[in-house]
């Protein structure tokens, strides 16, 4: 066309572009809306982290132990961000084979301020994943937590974020194998929860029980941080599901939504079952069957409609309160803060119902590519779990055998005794 | 002169308290502590894992007095602090040998 006619033509875009936000006309445009969210998202999920999850699980450990989970949250955020940037992004997202990514990315290479990801800046793309990345391996702190050696954590950490976390993402997000199984997880039921969960069954077995575990009373030291941290939990949750549609849409509503009724609903459950099973409900009790529900609704909540959240999360906040109750008592395994019994079972209970609840015909958006019929999609679902439960778990207890062998893991008796503050840390949490 | 060690329930320290200045006692020492006798503990309940906690908080007061004071102080004592329920406490009245006032130097009678 002439130069006239094509120069109107993009000054009639702009113009467009200018009254209508939000409008491309082009195949993925920034998108001012979708990018606004998602900086708030990322945000969202890194409060989660810092201090959400480290005030849940400080307030929950002995007085004199309650620095070093901090302490733990607070270095993972640092380490796994940095790593993230060097080799992990590009390990998770970029194109490779059905394992795991490329190096195209290495060093964030290619990551400029103009390069896109759909209708987002990459860089934000880049530090939204960061933050998943992170809590990712601050959840297992739960598993080891009051005995374990600062820095054989730290080695841990960076190991598994490699040989763990990268893998199990990129197959569910990144381009890997589970893609074409048309398995829903929106949020990372597998890919965050199921991880961890598996991971903290595994540290917890590799370590053993806390010294006196569970002769020892070893009551909270401060359910008020615990209570924050959980509300700070459910608060950025709403970056972590409604965040993982990467757009400011309605499908982003709809997760925020179903997002609060499954959470509702598991700390409601959970509420009841303590109050059935021992006559008074606990503000410990409701805490956690918020955490559960969260949990739950993590894969669930892309595709599952305001009553199926509903049902997820009473499911959810009544088995996880059996798992991180009898069910360990009965098997004698010292899951501290009930990683295994809230984050694996809780996300494995709703991967599971993710399958059933995205059904149109009970609530949902639908199925996923290639499933027609609810037990398709139970069996693909089925598939996503199992994989994570059994890669995560078998390379974690492998990883963290091997460092016992080389670094020891576990803090000498007399230091656990003294507690981890003072013994690994030279500090104390209250000084009254 | 004697030391009144009284073990008493927390919420009943304003009232003995009161009922010793209206006796004229001057001063007295306080400190929290822990403890049992009859009164039985109660249970906490943290994620399935219950505890029994047998010891209970009390208040300790300790105040020296001359012996002539003993049997009102301690007559105070008990009527300020009793609810007639299990865990009301126990008074102990040991011999003092010696008191000082640090600031000056006054011995006895004359520091109490």
């Amino acid at each position: 066309m002439s130069y006239c006619k094509s120069v109107a033509l993009r000054g009639l875009y702009a113009i467009i572009l200018v009254i209508v936000p939000g409008v491309s006309f082009a195949a993925e445009e920034l998108s001012s809306g979708d990018t606004a969210w998602m900086l708030t998202s990322t945000v969202l999920v890194l409060l989660m982290t810092i201090p959400g999850l480290a005030l849940f699980y400080g307030g929950m450990v002995r007085s004199k132990n309650v620095l070093s989970v901090l302490m733990q949250c607070f270095a993972i955020t640092g380490l796994i961000s940095l790593l993230w940037a060097v080799y992990g992004y590009s390990l998770a997202f970029s194109s490779g084979g059905s394992f795991i990514g490329g190096l195209d990315k290495l060093f964030l290479a290619g990551v400029t301020v103009d390069s896109l990801q759909g209708t987002i800046p990459e860089t934000v793309f880049v530090a939204f994943q960061m933050t998943f990345a992170i809590i990712t391996p601050a959840l297992i702190v739960g598993a080891f937590a009051e005995r374990m050696k600062f820095s054989a954590m730290l080695v841990f950490m960076a190991l598994w974020l490699t040989l763990v976390y990268l893998p199990v993402c990129y197959w569910v997000w990144g381009g890997g194998w589970l893609g074409g199984y048309g398995i829903l997880d929106f949020a990372g039921g597998t890919v965050v929860h199921i991880n961890a969960g598996m991971a903290g069954l595994a540290a917890c077995l590799v370590l053993g029980p806390r010294r006196g575990y569970p002769q020892i009373h070893m009551p909270p030291n401060n359910l008020g941080y615990t209570v924050i941290g959980a509300s700070l939990l459910w608060v950025g949750w709403f970056g972590f599901n409604a965040g993982s549609e990467v757009a400011a849409d309605g499908v982003a509503g709809m997760a925020m939504l179903v997002t609060q009724l499954a959470t509702a609903a598991a700390a409601i459950s959970w509420m009841c079952m303590e109050w059935l099973n021992h006559g008074k409900p606990s503000v410990l009790g409701i805490a956690s069957g918020a955490v559960a529900g969260l949990v739950a609704i993590t894969p669930a909540s892309g595709s599952v409609g305001p009553m199926g959240a509903i049902a997820i999360g009473l499911a959810s906040g009544v088995i996880c309160f059996y798992t991180s109750t009898r069910v360990k008592r009965a098997l004698g395994y010292d899951d501290s803060l009930d990683v295994f019994g809230i984050h694996a079972i809780g996300g494995i209970v709703g991967a599971l119902l993710t399958g059933v609840f995205s059904a149109v015909s009970l609530g949902g958006s639908g199925l996923g590519d290639g499933n027609a019929s609810i037990g398709g999609q139970l069996a693909a679902q089925a598939i996503g779990v199992g994989a994570t439960v059994i890669y995560s778990f078998i390379i974690s207890f492998v990883v963290l055998k091997v460092l016992d062998a080389v670094l020891g893991l576990r803090v000498a008796d007399d230091e656990e005794e003294q507690g981890l503050d003072l013994s690994l840390h030279d500090e104390r949490g209250y000084i009254l | 002169m004697k030391l009144i060690t009284a073990i008493i329930k927390p919420f009943k320290l304003d009232e003995v308290r009161d009922a010793l200045s209206e006796l004229g006692v001057q001063g007295l020492t306080v400190a929290e502590v822990k403890g049992f006798g009859r009164q039985k503990g109660h249970t906490e309940l943290y994620r399935g894992a219950e505890y029994v906690v047998d010891f209970l908080p009390k208040v300790k007061l300790e105040i020296a007095v001359s012996s002539d004071s003993q049997a009102a102080v301690v007559e105070a004592i008990c009527n300020a602090a009793q609810t007639g329920k299990i865990g009301d406490g126990k008074i102990f009245v040991s011999d003092l040998q010696q008191v000082v006032r640090i600031r000056t130097g006054e011995t006895d009678e004359q520091a109490l």
